[in-house]
């Protein structure tokens, strides 16, 4: 159970990323959360997951405010968060098996992620969370070597493997084809219903939304439009969250990396 | 003047002329090397005497022995610097707040700052005569400066993977080794390697000060006239130099690269 | 499933690891490392009471006067050692880079400056091969104690180094005018004034520079052989275990490396 009741966040002091929110999903939901940008859907995801205090108002998770966790009980409590990102957050030198593992580090004492390290401990459990997907076949191979769906997709395995009872997904889909974002979006799904588990989703494909996800959200400048389940939604609902607005396509972020720079050599001797 | 040089050039050029005759005034060069004119005579018979290099087996196996210290010497000294180094990269990163951030800066500057050699002194009296002493030296001052890169490598890692592993509950240490050691994992290993080949040239020279290797052995042959020998040392040197570079190398193409 | 059931990167892991072992362990051992020595009473008292001598730092006038002295001639050394250095890496340089080649232009190489060229780059080779120190060593036996010895060995191996840099940036800069040149006719000098320099003179009168702040902290290490300077006065106060006065040196030792270090960025900023 998851509830927000008058709940804002200020970045800075003029502008509100999120202005009086009042939200409850039960859990089992599959949540899809769309609205132009800078309509807060980041915000809101980061605060329920507990990486994002806010500024005024309440977030409980199963009647728990995190805020007023220790340090300690925060880890692990978002040792039962899965997230999910537009970039998959996945250093490219790393190998498929160690990334997919990597999920379930907030679970495993360190000897056990060290010693994965050394010698990956659960070679049959990453498989299990590749298959669906259709890349057992790449476990030993190399981050980098993959194309950037491929990428995704070993993001979402990491997610599976994880098997979160609360998974967030800050636009999950946005920078793949409408093939492969489909079949993410149903992919997500799939595992949350089949699990129980409660799913918040941020989407720029509307049709994804209300075909896929049990309940919709329309978020516009830190307030909520419209909250109905999906079959509920209609074409004017849609049409007034985005009148105005500028084009959502235009928005998405380049998240291409700066070059590093290459640092000096002492070359002297 | 030709089209190169500016005006500002111009007086630059001055003022560096002005210092180097300055330079000369002062070290009162031309008498030094007038009188070394005398001995011009000698410098080619040293010279020819270094042409001869000693050869004999037993010599050789001496040499040998040099080698192997100073390969141990430069080796070691590398691997203590790459684990310090990364020791006190962590906090200058700004991993550990401000104060630790600013503590081990001033400790990296202070190791870098100080050459090879100085250190050398101060180990033989930590360590005696002998290659601990030169390792422990190589390793003091190697740690400043890969403790630097490492620090700026730590510092330009894509924060993403790390914070994201964090946000999903997993401890510091294991967010740090599965988020952004394969970041900078590569560039430290190139560093390294990149300061063994340095080491390798210094190794073989801070046996100047007793602190074993070929220096050593060098600084009695030259220091006895023995320009033979000197001349086979400083040709073992040069290989030695070389093998690490191959060595380095190798071993960059398979961990870095590949 | 064809993927295997193990992870395939582990064999190699293994033999990679068994190999670190069997070379680090005798490596060890012939390093003599044995950490406890540091801790030995005898060793720690030597190194505690010679540290203990470092505060305060030795003030007295007459100290005071040979400091200046030693720092004014390793600057002196640094100095010259560059400027002899550049007059050994201009010819070098030009003999050794192809930029200025005129058979390279229609493919034609004549044997006799493929020769020449070689020859220069083993030369060079053979220079910056050796370190400065054991230049030093050798030129000590030769000019006897004192400045003399440093300068020749900073100008041998700073020579070769400047030589080989030097080509370098010659040969990465851009050839397009100097083609045109060598095309129309002109001789390689005026190539090279009129050409070459006016693309490349930024880089090599910036890495001179880069290169002389080297030569600063070079100059001291060399004096620990006897190349005088302030290398030289450390190598007798820390022989005398006077270590109010290594604690002074060495203070200044920091400071005119950071006024090189200063100083050099500032040239280069100029030449810019």
């Amino acid at each position: 159970m998851i509830s927000l009741a008058a709940l804002s966040v200020a970045y800075g002091d003029s502008r509100r990323a999120l202005d009086g929110v009042d939200l409850s999903i039960a859990p089992g939901e599959r949540v899809a959360l769309i609205g132009p940008s800078g309509a807060g859907k980041t915000t809101l995801l980061r605060v329920i997951g507990a990486n994002l205090r806010p500024t005024r108002g309440q977030l409980q998770l199963d009647g728990l405010d995190p805020w007023a966790l220790s340090a300690r009980q925060l880890q692990g409590l978002r040792a039962h968060i899965g997230k999910m990102y537009q970039a998959p957050p996945i250093p490219p030198r790393q190998r498929v098996i160690t990334a997919v593992l990597a999920g379930r580090l907030g679970q495993w004492p360190l000897w056990r992620a060290v010693a994965s390290l050394v010698y990956p401990l659960d070679i049959d459990g990453a498989r299990a969370a590749l298959a669906p997907l259709g890349l057992a076949e790449r476990l030993f191979d190399r981050c980098d070597q993959l194309s950037g769906g491929q990428l995704q997709r070993v993001a979402l395995a990491r997610l599976f493997y994880q098997q979160p009872q609360l998974v967030l997904a800050d636009e999950p889909v946005s920078a793949l084809d409408p093939t492969l974002a489909r079949s993410v979006a149903v992919a997500l799904n799939e595992d949350a219903k089949r699990r129980e588990a409660t799913l918040i989703a941020s989407l720029h494909a509307v049709e994804l939304a209300l075909s896929e996800f049990s309940r919709v959200i329309g978020l516009r400048e830190g307030r909520i439009v419209f909250d109905r389940p999906a079959a509920q939604v209609r074409s004017a609902d849609i049409d007034a969250l985005y009148a105005g607005a500028s084009n959502p396509a235009a928005s998405a972020e380049s998240s291409l990396d700066a070059p590093s720079a290459k640092p000096r050599l002492t070359r002297c001797a | 003047m030709s089209p190169v040089i500016p005006r500002r050039g111009l007086t630059l050029s001055v003022l560096v002329l002005a210092a180097v005759l300055a330079s000369v005034w002062r070290l009162d060069l031309i008498a030094a090397f007038a009188e070394g004119q005398d001995s011009l005579g000698e410098l080619f018979g040293f010279l020819q005497r270094f042409a001869a290099p000693d050869t004999s087996p037993a010599f050789l196996s001496k040499v040998g022995q040099g080698a192997i210290e100073t390969l141990a010497i430069s080796l070691i000294g590398t691997l203590l610097a790459v684990l310090a180094g990364v020791a006190l990269a962590l906090p200058a990163s700004g991993r550990f707040g401000r104060l630790g951030q600013t503590a081990s800066r001033f400790m990296l500057n202070l190791l870098r700052s100080v050459p090879e050699l100085v250190w050398a002194t101060l180990t033989v009296l930590a360590a005696g005569l002998g290659p601990f002493a030169g390792t422990l030296a190589l390793a003091l001052h190697t740690t400043g400066v890969l403790g630097r890169l490492y620090a700026e490598a730590l510092e330009n890692a894509p924060p993403a993977p790390e914070t994201a592993l964090r946000g999903a509950g997993s401890g510091a240490v294991a967010a740090f080794l599965y988020g952004t050691l394969p970041a900078v994992a590569p560039q430290w290993v190139a560093y390294g390697l990149y300061r063994w080949e340095m080491n390798i040239r210094m190794a073989a020279i801070l046996g100047f000060v007793g602190a074993g290797g070929l220096g050593a052995q060098l600084y009695y042959a030259l220091s006895l006239f023995h320009e033979a020998r000197a001349a086979t040392l400083i040709v073992a040197m040069l290989l030695l130099s070389l093998l690490v570079d191959a060595l380095s190398g190798w071993l960059r193409r398979r961990l870095v690269v590949a | 499933m064809s993927v295997s059931q193990h992870d395939p990167a582990a064999r190699g892991r293994a033999t990679a690891l068994v190999m670190a072992v069997c070379v680090l362990w005798p490596l060890l051992q012939v390093a003599q490392f044995e950490p406890a020595v540091l801790f030995d009473a005898g060793n720690l008292a030597t190194l505690g009471g010679f540290l203990g001598t470092f505060l305060p730092p030795a003030t007295d006038a007459l100290f005071l006067g040979f400091l200046a002295s030693a720092t004014l001639d390793t600057l002196a050394i640094a100095t010259i050692g560059i400027a002899l250095a550049m007059l050994i890496a201009v010819p070098l340089a030009l003999l050794s880079t192809r930029s200025l080649s005129i058979g390279r232009l229609d493919g034609r190489l004549r044997p006799v400056s493929e020769v020449i060229r070689v020859c220069a780059r083993g030369l060079t080779l053979v220079l910056r091969g050796v370190p400065e120190l054991v230049w030093a060593l050798v030129f000590v036996r030769i000019f006897g104690l004192g400045p003399a010895a440093g300068v020749a060995a900073l100008a041998i191996t700073y020579g070769g180094m400047l030589a080989k840099v030097y080509a370098e940036i010659l040969e990465s800069s851009d050839l397009s005018p100097t083609r045109a040149l060598l095309a129309a006719g002109s001789g390689r000098l005026a190539a090279l004034g009129y050409g070459l320099l006016p693309v490349a003179s930024d880089e090599l009168v910036s890495y001179t520079v880069y290169r002389w702040e080297c030569a600063v902290r070079a100059s001291v290490v060399m004096g620990f052989v006897g190349a005088g300077g302030l290398g030289q006065l450390m190598d007798q106060s820390m022989k005398m275990l006077n270590g109010g006065e290594a604690c002074s040196i060495l203070i200044t030792f920091l400071l005119l490396v950071m006024a090189a270090d200063a100083l050099s960025a500032w040239l280069r900023r100029q030449v810019r």
